[in-house]
């Protein structure tokens, strides 16, 4: 069977061969972790822990206060030294818990759910919830209300995600490889959460060794549950490009995955699903690949929530030194990642990699005109006029903007990727976006 | 002293990384994603079109001798120096070394017969530059392509030179193209004699199979999108074929409309112009489609023997209005 994939796209170099046949490497218990009180899109957390307080790891530390919130827990044990801003790794600054360790930690095993079984759909919820799990691809999304279809909306397929399609990366790949049980139990709870009768992992054809792995574990313990092989290609794992692959079924514009009957999850995800609910262990460590061609040596490492991006760097020999060379430093992948301006920020729920650049490959500054070559077009996976929107971005233009649906613009960059000038087109429709917000906020006050 | 001693021991640590201080914050770049972009780039694109025309003029000196290297040299020369000129005046960063300059001088040759005064060809590369390209903004701006607007003014200007056409291997026999011969004697000119190129005509419309080599090139290098080129010769073929068959006697047949002219010029070379070509695939659809038929509708029934400057410069002029008109459905959209 051919791998499936979708229209348009591209192919970076992906760079994998760097960490995927490492295995992943269980780092040592950091001195001092910073947890930030917003890992995840929606509100930040209230802190319930004090300067002076001693917490021991996974004791809860920042409890949600609205829907689309996920709780965060101590990743250490030890002493909280403060609770103040920190530089935060998606940018700007994040109130954070700084926690000094005192080198206790916590066995995470044994069935802590005994009743695990018995738990309806809204119970499963709730302990996702209280683990504090949200989406691990990168996005961040409080995975409690991912797995909570609105009434009248019904789930059918649970979905997967291990297509990992950032270069790079290959942090989920290690995962499915070397935990595809993991991997399958979470499906399954996350099946049962949903009322999905149909699961399915969906993986590129790059990793057919995980897939290897997942199916042989499949055949024991969850043989109803599907693979779906996809070309690798980029962004073959973009949630509303990974469902019209695998089902064929479009996502309505405007919609949201629940109003095509799906619910799409990283594979980091059920895993650290399965652990909480298997083992009560709350989302506090978590698995990352550390590449580029900036970093001496790359490793796939398995971290905890708060160490700093120089700790974890330093594990893996630092960053390469050669003189007048620049860096980039990258929470995520080269593609969707964003650019760092300290190594004093912590690994967030979200860290799927940091990625180092070196300055040869990093893009130029200067970009040129655009020569209506049409290669935007022919890429943008969503069907959108990148040139376009990027220039009603850049000029203000924002009912325009709004008109040629710029706003559904998922920002994966094969635009600005593939364009022959260098324009940096996702920043322009960033900027779009931004300034189409503004203008529907002032029209409505 | 014990605080100095820490110091050193930080500095010696990996996690110190860069030395060399940017004004940025630790010395690391920060940038908007994504953070790796495709090796291609205007230039590289630029300079393999450049490459491609090489077989071309290479036949147009083949069968025209000196005078035909000397046009080109001169176009090119004239085309690079009024982009400069135009740049310097108006005080812009001067980008001449992107080859697009050097692009529009060679297509802008390529489309002169090979007795062309070398004046004129000097006044038509300042008008391709100056008024087809630096007027509206420079590459990536212009509506029209340069170099055929060059030729149109040629075609205003010099009418009778730009038509008095010389047979190959001579310097000063006047004879018609096969597409005047076909047009106003009814004489036809063989297919095999057009594909080699031994015919006369424009320099760069005489070897269909050396504008046939270059075009495959820009495919293979991904340059160009297969729809413009075969989208034109498809309608050209299909709509000569039409009238063909209609009446065989007083037209000719479809493979003499794609071997004669500059239809293949045209085809490979000119629609293809990235900057002037819609960017939609049904926007390109209708744009070669549309030029297709004024070629045939120009040469079966125009005043003039070819059709095929006419007939982009034309779509040329309503590409704006396709790119708006023929958006690609937006991924989710209602059908």
């Amino acid at each position: 069977m051919t791998p499936k994939t979708f229209d348009r796209g591209i192919h970076p170099a992906y760079h994998k061969e760097l960490t995927f046949s490492l295995a992943t490497e269980k780092a040592p218990l950091p001195k001092r972790v910073v947890i930030p009180l917003g890992q995840h899109v929606g509100a930040p957390c209230r802190p319930v822990v004090k300067k002076g307080d001693i917490v021991e790891a996974g004791q809860l530390i920042g409890e949600a206060v609205s829907f689309v919130s996920a709780p965060v827990h101590a990743s250490i044990g030890g002493k909280v030294k403060e609770v103040a801003p920190h530089p935060h790794p998606g940018g700007g600054r994040m109130m954070a818990v700084v926690i000094d360790g005192d080198g206790t930690d916590r066995e995470w095993s044994g069935g802590a759910d005994a009743d695990l079984d018995s738990m309806d759909p809204d119970q499963l919820r709730k302990r996702i919830r209280e683990a504090g799990i949200v989406g691990m691809g990168g996005a961040a999304f409080p995975t409690a209300v991912k797995l909570s279809p609105p009434q009248g909306k019904v789930v059918d397929t649970v979905i997967l995600n291990g297509c990992e399609c950032e270069p790079y990366l290959s942090a989920d790949h290690r995962l499915m490889l070397e935990e595809p049980e993991k991997v399958l139990s979470g499906l399954k709870l996350i099946m049962r959460a949903t009322g999905a009768k149909d699961g399915c992992v969906a993986l590129e054809d790059n990793k057919l060794d995980a897939l290897e792995a997942l199916r042989k574990a499949a055949e024991a313990m969850a043989p109803e549950v599907r693979f779906a092989t996809l070309k690798t290609k980029y962004p073959q794992g973009a949630e509303k490009i990974l469902i019209y692959t695998v089902l064929g079924r479009k996502v309505p514009l405007g919609k949201l995955p629940f109003d095509a009957g799906v619910v799409v999850n990283n594979v980091g995800t059920a895993v650290a699903i399965y652990e909480a609910l298997g083992h009560g262990k709350p989302l506090i460590e978590r698995v990352l690949t550390v590449s580029g061609n900036g970093v001496a040596t790359p490793k796939n490492l398995k971290v905890r929530i708060g160490t700093s991006f120089a700790e974890v760097l330093a594990l893996c020999g630092g960053i390469t030194e050669a003189e007048g060379l620049e860096r980039e430093v990258l929470n995520g992948g080269p593609m969707m990642g964003v650019a760092q301006t300290s190594l004093d920020v912590p690994v967030v729920k979200g860290t799927s990699g940091i990625t180092v650049l070196e300055a040869r490959e990093i893009k130029p500054a200067e970009f040129g005109p655009c020569i209506r070559c049409a290669r935007c077009v022919e890429t943008c996976p969503m069907g959108l006029m990148p040139y376009r929107i990027a220039d009603m971005g850049r000029l203000s233009l924002t009912s325009r903007f709004k008109g040629w649906d710029g706003v559904s613009c998922i920002e994966c960059g094969c635009c600005a990727f593939i364009c022959p000038p260098k324009r940096p087109l996702v920043q322009w429709i960033r900027v779009g976006k931004i300034k189409l917000r503004e203008a529907e906020q002032e029209a409505s006050a | 002293m014990a605080e100095d001693k820490k110091e050193e021991v930080r500095e010696k640590k990996p996690e110190a990384p860069v030395k060399k201080k940017t004004g940025l914050i630790e010395g690391l770049l920060v940038s908007s994603s994504p953070h790796i972009l495709t090796d291609d780039n205007v230039h590289r694109i630029m300079h393999a079109v450049v490459l491609s025309l090489v077989p071309a003029v290479a036949a147009s000196i083949y069968f025209f001798g000196l005078n035909a290297l000397l046009l080109v040299l001169v176009c090119v020369a004239s085309s690079v120096g009024t982009e400069y000129l135009f740049q310097r005046a108006r005080g812009r960063a001067v980008t001449v070394s992107d080859g697009s300059a050097i692009i529009t001088g060679m297509l802008l040759a390529l489309t002169l017969p090979p007795s062309f005064p070398l004046l004129g060809a000097v006044l038509g590369s300042v008008f391709a530059i100056g008024v087809g390209k630096q007027i509206f903004g420079g590459l990536g701006y212009n509506i029209f392509n340069p170099a055929l607007l060059g030729r149109a003014f040629l075609q205003a200007t010099y009418p009778v030179l730009i038509t008095t056409w010389t047979e190959p291997g001579t310097d000063a026999v006047s004879e018609a193209t096969p597409l005047a011969l076909m047009k106003f004697e009814g004489i036809d000119v063989s297919s095999l004699s057009l594909f080699f190129g031994n015919v006369s005509g424009s320099l760069g419309e005489t070897s269909v199979l050396c504008i046939i080599i270059g075009g495959l090139y820009l495919r293979y290098k991904g340059y160009i999108n297969w729809r413009l080129p075969l989208g034109y010769l498809g309608s050209i073929f299909v709509f000569g074929a039409v009238f063909w068959l209609i009446n065989p006697e007083k037209y000719p047949d479809p493979i003499f409309h794609l071997f004669a002219g500059g239809a293949m010029l045209g085809a490979w070379f000119m629609v293809t112009d990235m900057v002037t070509s819609p960017v939609t695939p049904a926007g390109q659809w209708i744009f070669v489609v549309g030029a297709g038929f004024l070629v045939i509708i120009i040469r079966l029934f125009g005043g003039l023997p070819e059709g095929v400057m006419y007939s982009i410069l034309l779509m040329n002029s309503i590409v704006p209005l396709l790119n708006s008109w023929t958006r690609p459905k937006v991924f989710g959209m209602a059908p």
